[in-house]
């Protein structure tokens, strides 16, 4: 019986993605790039697109306030980004030449405090940075990801990839085992998706709470049964650019809910 | 050319440590409660009052993704005027570990009996709305939901 | 303040029946869950939710561990007068998070 019920759960019918033109199998066709919002109930779709119930909104206003509002000395970000951040997260994570670092939304957020705010970086998943990275990424809500890999670049996104086809942990799999080559199929009560980052942070149903990009990179690792890495390990950071390259030209929809 | 034949060696790994995690998460962290202890708390509010079964909609969806939570939606057939409005709604569990999910008090400036929430679900179960109108009188009406569980279950 | 949204319409004709919604930040801790260590992460609740126009109550909620995180509630009130809403919500140590919202009838 137990093992019936498990079979059912994991029915794995085989992808159904054209690889003729795609020198990177683990890229996903643009015609067939799926946000995980399709692979969504109703219901919960409809909670990520009314703003006011959408709870991720209560992170988007307390990110705002700390945008606009200096706590102590320092000047406030809207000092200087007086018309808002516009359009700029659909370009992280970024390369800067300045500093020779990749840098995802949250490290340029912080990069921003300590070299021109004199202030103490926010921890990861911090409510503060959380907040401020939510805010910052909902400005570009509806704006298609724009990563143009530069050859400087180009380590880091090799980097990624690597880690999404490297199977981990006790199950043995890799990323791209599921979001590649199974995406929309069942496992269990879920539909695979095909694992972009285009909503985060996001409010999952599962944390109760928004979380970072690397919290769901994390909970990814500990799924499969892997060791995950430590929030803003370069792996991670590298990843993230990869899974950016891969969803280019998908909208961004922070503050996304997601199962 | 991607490599079915591994694919498929691996999904009886996952079948082995998958059955390990349902085992896991399908344990209680304390005990569930059942249909009796709904009804217990139900006595525990309404005494032996009967209670009949109708003019009380429960709208849940009929399957939730997460039971973290999961949108509900009560209505009952009521003018809502000074002299006729319902009292309270109560909201019962026969699944989750405490039968009484919530209660709404209403008052003749509500105007309409319809209250909307988000709520808890331990599983599938058909959650129970009760009403107690102005008069006294009692109505109920029920919704079951199907609570699927998560791929990867992190616990 | 953050950590509460508000949905009131701003006028209504007199006699019409308005939505309300309220939400607020709160992590509604149920107390049945453990921690990475297993350790029981104590329970930490909104109880009880009201809202009432110039001091007369509206509606109000007790709510119970099964009412999820960032508790979101919708109901209705017949517009009768202008006046202004107070919500409030109270958790189970007394501790009360508290905002306002004005209508006009007309």
């Amino acid at each position: 019986m137990m093992r019936w019920v498990f079979a059912s759960g994991l029915v794995f019918v085989a992808g159904c993605m054209s690889e003729a033109d795609n020198p990177d199998s683990a890229i996903i066709a643009k015609e067939d790039l799926q946000s995980g919002f399709s692979f969504l109930t109703a219901e919960t779709q409809r909670l990520q697109t009314d703003e006011f119930e959408n709870p991720a909104y209560l992170w988007v206003d307390r990110g705002a306030d700390l945008f606009t509002h200096s706590t102590d000395a320092s000047p406030a970000c809207a000092s200087c980004h007086k018309d808002g951040l516009v359009g700029v997260a659909a370009q992280y994570p970024k390369f800067h030449e300045s500093s020779g670092e990749l840098l995802n939304l949250e490290g340029r957020i912080n990069q921003c405090r300590t070299e021109h705010q004199g202030q103490a970086p926010w921890a990861y998943e911090s409510d503060e940075l959380l907040s401020i990275t939510a805010y910052v990424a909902e400005q570009s809500k509806g704006m298609p990801i724009d990563i143009e890999v530069s050859e400087a670049m180009q380590p880091y996104v090799d980097k990624g990839r690597d880690y999404f086809l490297t199977r981990r942990g006790q199950f043995n799999l890799s990323c791209q085992q599921c979001h590649t080559e199974n995406w929309g199929t069942q496992l269990r009560g879920d539909t695979i998706s095909q694992g972009h980052g285009n909503g985060f942070p996001a409010y999952r149903l599962e944390w109760q709470l928004i979380g970072s990009l690397q919290r769901r990179l994390r909970d990814c690792d500990t799924g499969v049964r892997a060791e995950p890495l430590p929030y803003g390990d370069p792996t991670y950071l590298a990843v993230e650019l990869y899974l950016a390259t891969r969803a280019n030209g998908l909208e961004i929809e922070t503050p996304a809910v997601r199962r | 050319m991607r490599d079915k034949a591994l694919f498929n060696a691996t999904r009886r790994q996952i079948l082995t440590a998958g059955g390990g995690a349902v085992l896991i998460s399908s344990l209680p962290l304390s005990a569930f409660a059942d249909e009796a202890d709904l009804l217990r708390a139900r006595t525990d509010l309404f005494g032996d009052r009967p209670i009949q079964e109708e003019r009380v909609t429960v709208k849940l969806p009929p399957i939730a993704e997460n039971g973290h939570s999961v949108p509900l939606s009560v209505s009952v057939d009521s003018p809502m005027t000074d002299d006729d409005y319902v009292k309270q709604i109560a909201i019962l569990s026969p699944r989750n570990t405490l039968p009484l999910i919530g209660q709404f008090h209403l008052t003749p400036f509500s105007g309409k009996a319809q209250v909307s929430t988000r709520i808890r679900m331990s599983g599938t179960q058909a959650i129970q709305a009760v009403a107690e109108m102005s008069d006294g009188s009692l109505w109920a009406g029920s919704t079951e939901t199907v609570v699927t569980l998560a791929a990867c279950v992190v616990l | 303040m953050t950590g509460i949204r508000l949905s009131v319409p701003e006028t209504a004709a007199r006699g019409e029946v308005v939505e309300i919604k309220a939400l607020l930040r709160h992590p509604m801790e149920s107390g049945f869950r453990r921690g990475s260590r297993g350790e029981v992460i104590p329970r930490d609740i909104i109880t009880r939710f009201e809202c009432d126009l110039d001091g007369t109550l509206v509606f109000a909620s007790d709510f119970h561990p099964a009412i999820a995180a960032n508790p979101l509630i919708t109901f209705h009130m017949r517009a009768t007068e202008s006046g202004v809403l107070t919500f409030r919500w109270t958790d189970q140590n007394g501790e009360v998070w508290s905002d306002t919202a004005s209508i006009a009838v007309t």
